[in-house]
């Protein structure tokens, strides 16, 4: 008797430790679906009506995926901060990366080929033509008497 | 040797321009309706099957083939929408008998919400529920309220992009009730 009071003292403790979902924690990733603006910086009245929504499912004792998932069934897919992962919306996703993969490309690729030339080609520079190389020296052997 | 450099840097430049056009154009104002009807044509008004406000049933435009339709896109947090109301369900009431309705269609909105707006507001006419707006962007909607006036046909003969009064409906519903009728 005195184990089975314990797990449910145990299990009681477990789920008061549990933090409960706040308006905040959950603004920030939501948009206001009128003015297309981040819903805690939103005062459009259904940015209002949108939050009254947030706070009636709080007091239901609904979780936080739980209120975005009643918000999207509500307000459709483009009540969610975060953009969707099909159609144009994969874009947001995709296109961070490939530029990221196109940049490091890039970096190795002058890397290599800087590395493949030693001393640099500026280091090295065009050769003379053979009237200015004839001058060139005549001229050095001038300083050298 | 520079070619071979940057062709990749073009191509992803090119890519990116193509879907910044592709992303602004899909994202933008639809105004082809309003072009046409201002060249007099008549347009197919877009169909499909939404959910019934308040039920579980699906409802469409085409449940109401052979009638003057005067189709309402509203929410219950946008004031002008609430404004003219009275004025529909007016104009819902007064239709009836010569083969026309008001159909309602609520976007973007809190059922619980919508449905306690019609209740104070006492209107009886069907609303459908457009819940990502992806129906009335067909319509080019992209404000509330609006109001489009379908003739027997199916055919969008009229549209406003704002409130309505008595004399748009005057001037705009009143002959295609005519017609036909």
């Amino acid at each position: 008797m005195r184990y089975l009071l314990a797990l449910l003292l145990l299990v009681g403790l477990t789920a008061a430790a549990e933090p409960q979902v706040t308006l905040p924690d959950i603004e920030d990733e939501v948009m206001c679906v009128e003015c297309r603006t981040a819903l805690n910086v939103s005062s459009a009245p259904v940015a209002d009506q949108e939050r009254a929504f947030i706070r009636d499912r709080i007091a239901e004792g609904m979780t936080k995926d739980e209120i975005k998932a009643a918000l999207v069934s509500e307000y459709g897919p483009d009540v969610l901060a975060e953009p969707g992962d099909d159609g144009f919306d994969l874009a947001a996703w995709l296109v961070p990366g490939a530029l990221v993969a196109l940049a490091a490309g890039g970096v190795i690729l002058l890397a290599g080929r800087w590395r493949r030339a030693p001393g640099g080609a500026s280091a090295q520079g065009p050769e003379l033509d053979p009237a200015d190389a004839q001058r060139l020296d005549a001229e050095l052997s001038a300083f050298d008497r | 040797m520079r070619p071979r450099v940057y062709w990749p840097v073009s191509l992803a430049a090119a890519a990116l321009v193509a879907l910044l056009t592709y992303g602004v154009a899909s994202t933008g104002e639809d105004r082809s309706i309003d072009s046409k009807l201002a060249a007099g044509d008549r347009v197919e008004a877009p169909v499909r099957d939404l959910p019934v406000l308040g039920s579980d049933a699906t409802g469409s435009l085409a449940d109401h083939a052979g009638k003057v339709v005067v189709l309402n896109v509203w929410a219950s947090w946008c004031e002008p929408c609430k404004t003219e109301m009275p004025l529909l369900q007016k104009t819902h009431e007064r239709i009836q008998d010569r083969g026309g309705l008001v159909l309602g269609i609520d976007m973007q909105d809190s059922t619980e919400r919508a449905l306690a707006f019609l209740e104070e507001e006492g209107i009886e006419f069907e609303s459908l529920r457009d819940v990502d707006r992806e129906y009335v962007r067909e319509f080019g909607v992209n404000q509330y309220p609006e109001t489009f006036v379908i003739d027997r046909e199916g055919r969008i003969t009229a549209l406003k992009r704002g409130p309505i009064d008595q004399a748009w409906l005057d001037e705009h519903l009143e002959p295609v009730l005519e017609e036909g009728a």
